[in-house]
């Protein structure tokens, strides 16, 4: 763990290795990459006991799981700016023969990675299986998991939320990427989710809301959902983010889920982004 | 010659009941996962020995193969048990990126596959599971032949590493292989020797093709019959042996012929050893409800079925 001085440099370096990794193969998903900076920085850097000498069964650690598999960018950055593998080998995100696969793989072993997720709807179901183990095992680590909004339109979801709060698996805490878009448009227009904290609520949750672009409130929305924890509920974090967060032509609409920025683009969304750290 | 003979009549699915229990006992890194349906599983005496280890899922089957590849990640070893139906086509794509792309451990349990399900009717008939699951990169996939086999089977999962399927049935049915018989995972079983045609059978459809070979004995023709437990990885030495014998092949399967253990020893064939080939199995079709053996001699998974593939195929060698 680090200071805040030093932990604040780290978004904005990260989010420059989000715009050149995307850029470089001309495709990925940047805007949901962008929003989600702060959570992982957050998890990683500050929240998580996690062991950069990565092991899949990763007992005694606390494990964290992507569903929405598509922001790979932001954990790929994040997980080599953590020392699980080189900075330089962000340069061969989705390129042939590359461990950093479009969607996050097992299957090169990527170090970080311990399930494929991109098919949206599964990484709740996963990450309530290796809590159950870690149940099983006596481990009282804690497992993490980030999902999309729109991903919340999958029925697996709420298969799974039911499951949770059934069996009161309460060593999760579970986050919602709640930026009200999607790749066909805003979540509300597309296929709306009326009250999400009703339903999680309904469902048996313990619910709590947040900011989550800003690194301080993110770190302490998650020292609170760790202090709900092994009270007999499973915890949801719904974390209000922008899309794009910290490029100004990408913030908070669905044009820039899926598409790559122009070299002209680039070096606009670099001149918003500040060096810290160093480029890979 | 070998001849198989039988006393009692037993359901595959006990055979996985009883021997998930005996591998618990053994194993306690097992854990079962069930999605409402314990009894039709057989899996309520591993509940009642092992709660702490067994983990009801509802209805919700997605859910259950998310867990289940999510349980493998700090050692546990998961067996879901669920109608085949509901394992392989209801969560295709869970399966897919969650346990057999991620590799994990996962034993997919599935009873009630095939016509002889029965009175149910076609939308639980799966007949398509074998062609998705042997599909899928990594995955072993397994057709024991009678109560025996499949306890043998499912204990032998125990020791295996990475994501398999593991296919039962549901009607009583002729328990005639011995308790003690070898079994191994990808390793073909000889139990006929024969010269004139081998039939490559698994699944119920062994003991059709036991009663097949009675009668062609009759008539004078030498049947070598091959349990092809394992589909996937196939014992392509086996296969080709036996045919560079016999010089011709008959399949049999209580599944579609597209996509199945015919279409598995028939690529073989044709890539290493080309030969004649028949293949009895269901042909492009839905099954539908009534009894067991009824189903079998309507969709032409008879004895009397195998009887004519054999008669056909040695007149086109």
């Amino acid at each position: 763990m680090a200071d805040l001085a030093t932990l604040k440099k780290l978004p904005s370096q990260i989010r420059r290795d989000i715009v050149r990794m995307v850029h470089a193969c001309q495709s990925g998903h940047p805007g949901g990459s962008l929003g989600c900076t702060e959570f992982f920085v957050a998890l990683y850097f500050e929240i998580m006991k996690h062991d950069k000498a990565f092991n899949m069964d990763g007992k005694g650690e606390d494990l964290f799981f992507l569903s929405n598999g598509h922001i790979s960018p932001v954990w790929y950055s994040t997980l080599a700016r953590a020392g699980y593998f080189d900075v330089a080998e962000l340069a061969t995100f989705r390129k042939l023969n590359t461990r950093l696969q479009g969607h996050p793989a097992t299957h090169e072993h990527l170090p970080g990675v311990r399930v494929a997720s991109g098919s949206l709807g599964q990484g709740l179901s996963v990450s309530i299986g290796a809590a159950q183990t870690k149940k099983l095992n006596n481990d009282d680590r804690l497992v993490f998991t980030l999902m999309g909004d729109g991903e919340q339109q999958e029925g697996q979801v709420w298969e799974a939320a039911m499951y949770a709060a059934h069996n009161k698996i309460d060593n999760i805490v579970a986050t919602i990427d709640f930026n009200g878009q999607q790749i066909d448009g805003p979540v509300d227009k597309v296929l709306s989710l009326y009250d999400l904290k009703a339903k999680w609520k309904a469902f048996g949750w313990e619910v709590i809301e947040s900011n989550g672009n800003d690194l301080e409130e993110v770190i302490k929305t998650l020292k609170h959902a760790i202090s709900l924890t092994r009270k007999g509920k499973p915890v949801m974090n719904l974390m209000k983010t922008e899309m794009g967060y910290g490029v100004d032509f990408m913030v908070g609409t669905h044009k820039w889920h899926g598409i790559a920025p122009n070299d002209e683009q680039l070096a606009d969304a670099l001149s918003q982004l500040e060096e810290t750290v160093g480029d890979y | 010659m070998t001849k198989y003979t039988f006393t009692d009549k037993k359901d595959t699915r006990s055979g996985f009941g009883d021997g998930l229990l005996e591998l618990g006992r053994k194993n306690s890194s097992v854990v079962g996962l069930c999605a409402d349906l314990t009894g039709s599983l057989k899996m309520g005496d591993f509940q009642k020995e092992f709660p702490n280890r067994f983990f009801q899922m509802g209805i919700a089957e997605a859910n259950m193969m998310g867990v289940a590849a999510g349980m493998t990640i700090g050692g546990m070893i998961p067996f879901t048990g669920t109608f085949a139906n509901f394992s392989t086509g209801r969560v295709y794509d869970q399966i897919r990126q969650s346990i057999a792309y991620s590799g994990k451990n996962v034993k997919i349990c599935a009873s009630h596959a095939g016509l002889t399900l029965g009175e149910d009717g076609a939308t639980h008939q799966i007949l398509e599971d074998v062609g998705m699951m042997k599909m899928l990169p990594g995955m072993t996939v397994i057709v024991p032949c009678d109560y025996n086999q499949t306890k043998t089977a499912t204990i032998a999962l125990g020791d295996h590493v990475g994501p398999a399927y593991l296919r039962f049935g549901r009607p009583g049915w002729p328990v005639f292989t011995a308790p003690d018989r070898p079994f191994e995972i990808g390793k073909a079983d000889k139990m006929i020797a024969g010269k004139d045609v081998t039939i490559f059978a698994n699944g119920h459809m062994v003991w059709q093709a036991i009663e097949a070979e009675a009668i062609l004995a009759e008539k004078g023709i030498s049947v070598e019959l091959i349990n092809l437990h394992t589909i996937k990885p196939l014992d392509e030495d086996a296969i080709i042996k036996s045919v560079s014998k016999t010089g011709c092949a008959v399949t049999c399967e209580e599944h579609q012929m597209n996509g199945g253990l015919g279409d598995s020893v028939a690529q073989t064939l044709t890539r290493f050893h080309p030969a004649p080939i028949e293949m009895v199995a269901v042909n492009d079709s839905f099954g539908e409800s009534g009894k067991p053996m009824d189903l079998l001699k309507k969709y032409g998974l008879s004895p009397e079925n195998i009887v004519s593939a054999v008669e056909k195929v040695i007149g086109r060698k």
